[in-house]
């Protein structure tokens, strides 16, 4: 039974340390470490007192773990002329971040299933507009959306930020899921209206049960993008309702005092969290989502 | 049946579609009786689905009515037409039980509960799809998810059932069963249907009528033996019939066919308008109409061939021959005892043939 035979038989015998996979495993691990560094020296950081910082050890582990400055930077941080941390700006980000998302997914979704689904005259003409309008840089658009939110009144208020997400997330949301909805069979649609179903049952009783991975997709982009912006929060908004990244911005380069660096690095990790935590919840629907939607013409 | 006296179930009326300024259907007129099955056949691409898709109120028409029950439902919605349709790819949604897709509809057109389950458990039970109600469309097989989706058109109590070659995405095995159970079921409702196929099989066995379609138009519209037996023209006998007719080209002259390799002299032959002699014809002959073996003699003319090829298909044998380098199809009895490179005695049969004008490519 266990003598060696020659004739190859059975499962093929697999090894484990072949070159290829040295190779491969050898790489991953460097790239991993190349990301991974920067986010070690800042958690170490974060944990470290002022002391031990000016040590200039920055890769080693703290000696004395705290949490003094994650603390700080949540609730004692100055940013300008607040001194209550970043938990203002955190609460300020969710207020813009909610009604943006939810508002933008919603809309877009509706008009991606219009687009795909119920083509009128002139729907390809309305689709390319739409399209250009996601390749014209925003930056030149800044100032006449001043004119326009303070000619609605909006002009420094949280719900003219919302509105600016709400349009600018459109043209990528809207081709994200009118490629979605234009994969799905067509003779299922067919089927539906002769079932008797209209513009907003085949909506929502039909395409959404099946849309979920798409959804996710968008819930990701904006998430990421609305919470990440800097730009449009400290142009549309005034002080006192800046979003986290602003806040963040105002901490880390204030001029007045030591650089607390411990502190600087707590307040980025708690920024970054919401984007990351996102990451981490919907990674595998993200990936089936991407491939789902994202691909098909 | 005495067609005549059933009054019409369907009417299309001087109908056109364009896509853009792409003609698909032209001023096409069909009327389909009460009870009636009829199937469009043609190859692909030739609008079939197309006038399907209009019947059912899917595709706006650019010209033309459209009567369904005595109603002009020209300008109606999908579900006030009175049909159900079913798919090739089923359609069936995906994310309800069998349950919930049969009752879709219903709910849509608010019929009261009570109702929706009395005519669930009526169409579960003529299709035999009792045990899967409460499962979803992924956990059925392909012929589960296409009775299922008949079950949806059954439910709604519709006149007209409409279907796009619904056997297309089946296996060999299941698409005859699932034909046969189609028939039945039509025996059974005695509905109006609607079916579209490029499958001459399904066509031939299925059909009450068969309108077979070419670029938008209506080549013939017939009962299949009719269609089989005295195709109109050229396209529809080499469409019908597997393999397919054998064509010769030949003049006539006082009723007798001649060709380079063989004359047949037609007086048994009806023709529908009498040819003038010298004319330049096409002569049809199916390959099962050439006999041979035993019954070539009966034949009332004999010719003689030599024996190019044989395929032995078991419940026939298809045997490729050679009249002085005129290339002939015959099928032969599967047991026949034939091989390569013998001469074969064959008879034709005049009655049985078709005879085209080579230029118009209609029947005489
Ligand atoms: N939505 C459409 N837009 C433009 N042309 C179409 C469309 N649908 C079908 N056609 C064209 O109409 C013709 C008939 O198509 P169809 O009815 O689907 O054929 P089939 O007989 O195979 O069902 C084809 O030439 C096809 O290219
Ligand atoms: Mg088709």
């Amino acid at each position: 039974m266990h003598a060696e035979t020659l004739e190859p038989h059975g499962p093929k015998p697999k090894r484990h340390f072949s070159r290829t996979n040295i190779m491969l495993y050898g790489t991953l691990l460097l790239i991993s470490i190349y990301y991974l560094m920067p986010l070690w020296v800042m958690v170490m950081t974060s944990l470290k007192g002022m002391p031990e910082v000016r040590l200039g050890h920055i890769f080693a582990p703290p000696i004395e773990v705290t949490f003094e400055p994650w603390v700080k930077a949540w609730s004692q941080a100055c940013t300008g002329i607040n001194c209550d941390g970043l938990s203002r700006g955190f609460w300020n980000s969710v207020q813009i971040l909610i009604p943006s998302a939810v508002l933008s997914i919603m809309v877009a979704s509706v008009n991606g299933y219009a687009l795909a689904n119920w083509k009128f005259k002139g729907s390809e003409v309305f689709f390319t507009i739409l399209m250009l309008g996601a390749f014209i840089p925003y930056q030149i658009m800044i100032y006449p959306i001043v004119i326009l939110l303070r000619e609605l009144g909006l002009y420094g208020g949280l719900s003219g930020l919302v509105l600016v997400h709400t349009i600018f997330g459109m043209p990528i949301l809207t081709l994200l899921f009118r490629n979605y909805f234009a994969g799905i069979p067509e003779e299922l649609f067919k089927a539906a209206r002769v079932d008797g179903a209209g513009f907003w049952r085949i909506y929502f009783r039909v395409l959404l049960p099946m849309s979920l991975p798409i959804f996710v997709v968008a819930i990701i982009l904006q998430t990421t993008g609305i919470w990440n912006d800097f730009l449009f929060g400290v142009i549309y908004t005034k002080p006192d309702l800046y979003p986290m990244t602003v806040q963040l911005n105002n901490i880390v380069n204030s001029v007045q005092g030591v650089k607390e660096y411990n502190v600087n690095m707590a307040a980025t990790l708690l920024t970054g969290a919401v984007p990351l935590l996102i990451y981490l919840v919907s990674g595998k629907l993200f990936v089936r989502g991407i491939a789902a939607g994202a691909v098909k013409g | 049946m005495d067609k005549q006296n059933i009054p019409y179930s369907v009417q299309i009326k001087a109908l056109g579609l364009k896509f853009g300024e792409h003609k698909v259907l032209e001023d096409l007129n069909l009327d389909i009786h009460q009870g009636e099955f009829l199937v469009l056949l043609g190859s692909s691409g030739c609008g079939k689905s197309t006038l399907l898709n209009c019947i059912a109120g899917l595709l706006e028409i650019s010209e033309g009515q459209l009567w369904i029950q005595g109603k002009n439902v020209t300008w109606l919605e999908p579900s006030e037409r009175g049909i159900g349709m079913v798919f090739q790819s089923y359609a069936l949604y995906p994310q309800m039980t069998v349950r919930g897709n049969l009752s879709f509809g219903l709910k849509n057109a608010k019929v009261p509960p009570a109702e929706i389950k009395k005519r669930i458990e009526r169409a579960a039970e003529i299709l035999q799809i009792q045990a899967l109600l409460e499962r979803k469309p992924a956990a059925l097989s392909g012929g589960q998810r296409q009775r299922v989706a008949i079950g949806r058109a059954l439910v709604r109590d519709v006149d007209v059932f409409l279907f796009d070659e619904p056997l297309s995405n089946l296996d060999a095995k299941l698409r005859t069963d699932l034909r046969v159970e189609i028939k039945r079921l039509h025996q059974q409702l005695q509905n109006t249907m609607i079916y579209v196929t490029h499958d001459q099989i399904e066509a031939m066995t299925l059909a009450d009528r068969i309108a077979i379609m070419r670029g938008g138009k209506i080549m013939q519209l017939a009962a299949p033996a009719e269609i089989y037996n005295r195709p109109k023209n050229l396209y529809v006998a080499d469409f019908i019939g597997s393999p397919s007719m054998n064509f010769i080209e030949g003049e006539l002259q006082n009723g007798v066919f001649h060709s380079p390799a063989f004359t047949l002299n037609l007086q048994d032959y009806a023709f529908i308008t009498s040819p003038s002699s010298g004319q330049k014809v096409v002569l049809g002959l199916r390959p099962e109409h050439i006999l041979s073996g035993t019954q070539a003699a009966t034949a009332s003319q004999q010719i003689t061939a030599r024996i190019d090829l044989v395929e032995p298909m078991g419940s026939d044998t298809l045997v490729y021959a050679q009249v002085q380098g005129q290339k002939l199809r015959v099928r032969m009895d599967g047991q026949a005892q034939v091989t390569a490179g013998e001469m074969l005695s064959l008879g034709l049969q005049p009655e049985r043939a078709s005879v085209f004008d080579r230029s118009s490519e209609q029947r005489l």
